[in-house]
């Protein structure tokens, strides 16, 4: 076997600072100095009583929404691929709740349940959606993987890993265009970030200076392959750097750190600066999808994650030392639950789409 | 005592293939998603303990990135590797189509013979389980329409393993599609060396009326209709393509000369599929003796949707192919 690749070591607290790449001069004058990694802080958020009560909530839907969709998945209801979100929670809900919802826009690949919640979207029609019926949020047509709300600037659920990059890059082309002042936020996995359309959309996207900011969701995993298995330069917040894009790495499983980084990303993109990479560092708890046996970990290292980054345990804990009662905690899970299980109620009993459906929607008129 | 014959399932077949032409030929190397044992084995694990048995350095996962794996696999081919490169599902062949269209196929044409590119292609994909749009399509059409290339689908697990072996050592580019809702099918096990060569259809079942010609995952569905016919005293022939460019046109003519009737079958799109083409030579060849246009069964002309109720009505199915049968019988 040939030697193990070279390897850069992981970010400390403060990546961008640290792994600065050398500064560059502009070689043409009229290009905009290279912003480098090393550009943009990484804050935590600090967050009124109200905000973490906010996340929590968000944090405890997502994962509430998502335990029941592996039951009802487990129950023959769901069918076809379901990708499950629990441990990610804080990087949607971080990222979520800074965006201006009607003016910025989303975009994601098939994990995407989180993403729409995040959204604000109606958790019946997305759990009506994985059940396959016709008041699901693609009217059935789509399922798990492939979601779509435009009223809510969500573009997507994606079923080609890494090809919602590419979209987004024309998401952010289009609020450049229009001027009306939108960011996209293009998510995408660690795997994701090894297709070669993931970098035509960077470099496009830093030579027109696009309001975009690509999300890499770090959950140390695409499928059976870790990130270093599948990945010359594992720091993937660096992968920006040969396009100039500034990258920061991010602790994603607290939400406040999620939080205070977009907002500095945000502000740079808002302020005309191009695209931003960011890096979320999280785990996912579950398989890859529900059919996923996991030989490649071991069931200690899950367990040990979910135990000492859990992100709703940590902001729980936050919660209560700072005076919020167990009990207040717990009216709002039962407020969760009942959402989730109203949900479930409507995705079981709404009916299936007509069968003339398969024909709409095909084309823009009638055939 | 019964002494039933041993059984083995399709993915078991393509499994043993890959083995026995990695033993027969150091050149043949495997990469692809996830394929090697600490990845799983390959997602529908057909790859399953080759890398144990062969090593890494032979059966290599790599990156989620099927242009660079596909433009690899040519590149070493093209120096006398014999490459299998896996694209996990159907549909992510779409990121390698430059690849294939304009290399694999073309090299050998365009360098005046100076070139040539043993590679395999595997690939697997299927409706029927709610992977919906983008994970679902039979795209074999678009490939058979590139000069140059090869497309293969098996119906059988025997089958599976002479043909799969026989792409593998041809020295073509061969895309070698797989069925997954067809993975877990059994069928009788293919001797050792059991070798289908390619371009050869095979008879799996003669009869008198009308022919029935398909490939692939069509294949179980033909005969379970052909059956329900016979009770009602049609004579069905059932041609398997196997090889769906180039195919054994002779044999496929040779039957509809019997019977001077035929329906094509496939769970592809019908408009514009392979059936078109069949039917047409068909009917360039023998129209003056047909008992009725050739008749065609494929899947609805929409994007494979989610939903289990209208997935089922998008999907060809056994009783089309007997409705059809009849329509064109009269
Ligand atoms: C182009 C393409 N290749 C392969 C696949 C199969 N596939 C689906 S998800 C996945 C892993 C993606 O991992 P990652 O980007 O890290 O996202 P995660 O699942 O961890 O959220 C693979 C290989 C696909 N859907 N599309
Ligand atoms: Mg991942």
């Amino acid at each position: 076997m040939a030697k193990p690749p070279r390897k850069t070591p992981a970010a400390k607290k403060s990546p961008a600072a640290k792994k600065s790449a050398p500064a560059r001069k502009s070689s043409t004058p009229s290009k905009p100095v290279a912003k480098t990694t090393g550009g943009l802080k990484t804050p935590i958020y600090k967050a009124t009583k109200a905000e973490l009560m906010d996340f929590y909530e968000q944090m405890l839907l997502i994962r509430r929404f998502e335990e029941k969709a592996g039951q009802l998945y487990g129950l023959g209801l769901i069918g076809g691929f379901c990708h499950l979100y629990i441990g990610q929670e804080a990087v949607v809900t971080g990222l979520q709740s800074a965006i201006e919802p009607g003016k910025d826009s989303v975009i994601t690949g098939y994990r995407d349940h989180g993403h729409m919640l995040a959204c604000g979207i109606d958790p019946k029609i997305v759990m009506a959606e994985l059940t396959g019926r016709a008041s699901g949020i693609s009217k059935g047509k789509g399922g798990s993987m492939h979601m779509f709300s435009v009223d809510h600037g969500f573009y997507g659920g994606h079923g080609i890993v890494g090809a919602q990059v590419s979209l987004g890059t024309g998401l952010a082309f289009a609020h450049k265009y229009k001027e009306d002042g939108g960011v996209c936020l293009a998510y995408f996995g660690d795997g994701a970030s090894n297709q070669g359309q993931v970098y035509e959309s960077f470099n496009m996207a830093e030579l027109w200076q696009l309001p975009v900011v690509f999300v890499i969701e770090n959950n140390q995993y695409a499928m059976g392959t870790s990130v270093n298995r599948s990945s010359a330069e594992d720091q993937l917040y660096r992968r920006g750097e040969s396009f100039r894009i500034p990258g920061m790495q991010v602790d994603g499983m607290d939400v406040l750190a999620v939080r205070g980084a977009v907002e500095e990303a945000l502000k740079d993109v808002r302020g005309g600066g191009g695209p931003v990479l960011m890096e979320l560092k999280t785990y996912r708890y579950r398989g890859h999808s529900m059919s996923d046996p996991a030989k490649y970990r071991s069931r200690e290292e899950v367990q040990n994650i979910r135990e000492k980054s859990d992100p709703i345990e940590r902001l729980k804990a936050m919660l209560m030392k700072q005076g919020v009662a167990e009990d207040e905690l717990k009216i709002l899970d039962k407020k969760v639950r009942k959402t989730v299980a109203d949900a479930a109620d409507f995705a079981e009993e709404s009916p299936e789409p007509e069968l003339a459906e398969l024909y709409t929607d095909v084309l823009v008129e009638q055939y | 005592m019964t002494d039933k014959p041993a059984e083995i399932m399709f993915a078991q077949a393509c499994n043993m293939a890959m083995a026995k032409a990695m033993a027969d030929d150091p050149k043949v190397i495997i990469m692809g998603e996830d394929i090697a044992d600490e990845q799983g084995g390959g997602v529908f694990k057909v790859t399953l303990g080759l890398s144990e048995k062969f090593g890494t350095d032979r059966v290599r996962s790599t990156p989620i990135s099927e242009q660079a794996i596909v433009g690899a696999a040519v590149g070493s081919a093209m120096v006398g590797y014999k490459p299998v490169a896996e694209i996990m599902l159907m549909n992510f062949i779409t990121v390698a189509m430059d690849q294939i269209v304009n290399h694999a196929a073309k090299l050998r044409f365009m360098s005046g013979g100076q070139t040539t590119v043993p590679l395999t292609i595997r690939t697997t994909t299927g409706a029927g389980t709610g992977l919906g749009g983008q994970h679902s399509d039979m795209l074999e059409a678009w490939l058979a329409h590139v000069p140059g290339l090869k497309v293969v689908a098996a119906s059988n697990p025997a089958d599976a393993y002479g043909l799969l072996y026989s792409s593998i050592m041809d020295p073509n580019p061969v895309i070698f599609i797989e069925n997954t809702p067809g993975y877990f099918v059994k069928g009788p096990a293919p001797a050792p060396d059991h070798v289908v060569p390619l371009g050869k259809a095979s008879v799996p079942r003669e009869g008198t009326d009308v022919t029935l010609i398909g490939y692939g995952s069509s294949i179980s569905r033909c005969h379970a209709a052909a059956d329900k016919l016979a009770e009602d005293g049609i004579s069905c022939e059932i041609v398997d393509l196997r090889t769906i460019a180039p195919y054994d046109e002779e044999t496929v003519l040779k039957s509809v000369a019997k019977t001077k009737a035929a329906v094509v079958v496939h769970e592809a799109v019908r408009n514009f599929g392979v059936g078109a083409e069949i039917s047409s030579r068909i009917h360039e060849e023998l129209f003056s003796e047909l008992k009725a246009p050739v008749g065609r069964v494929g899947s609805g002309y929409a994007p494979v949707p989610f939903s289990p109720a209208i997935e089922k009505a998008w999907m060809f199915s056994q009783e089309d192919i007997e409705r059809e049968v009849h329509k064109i019988l009269g």
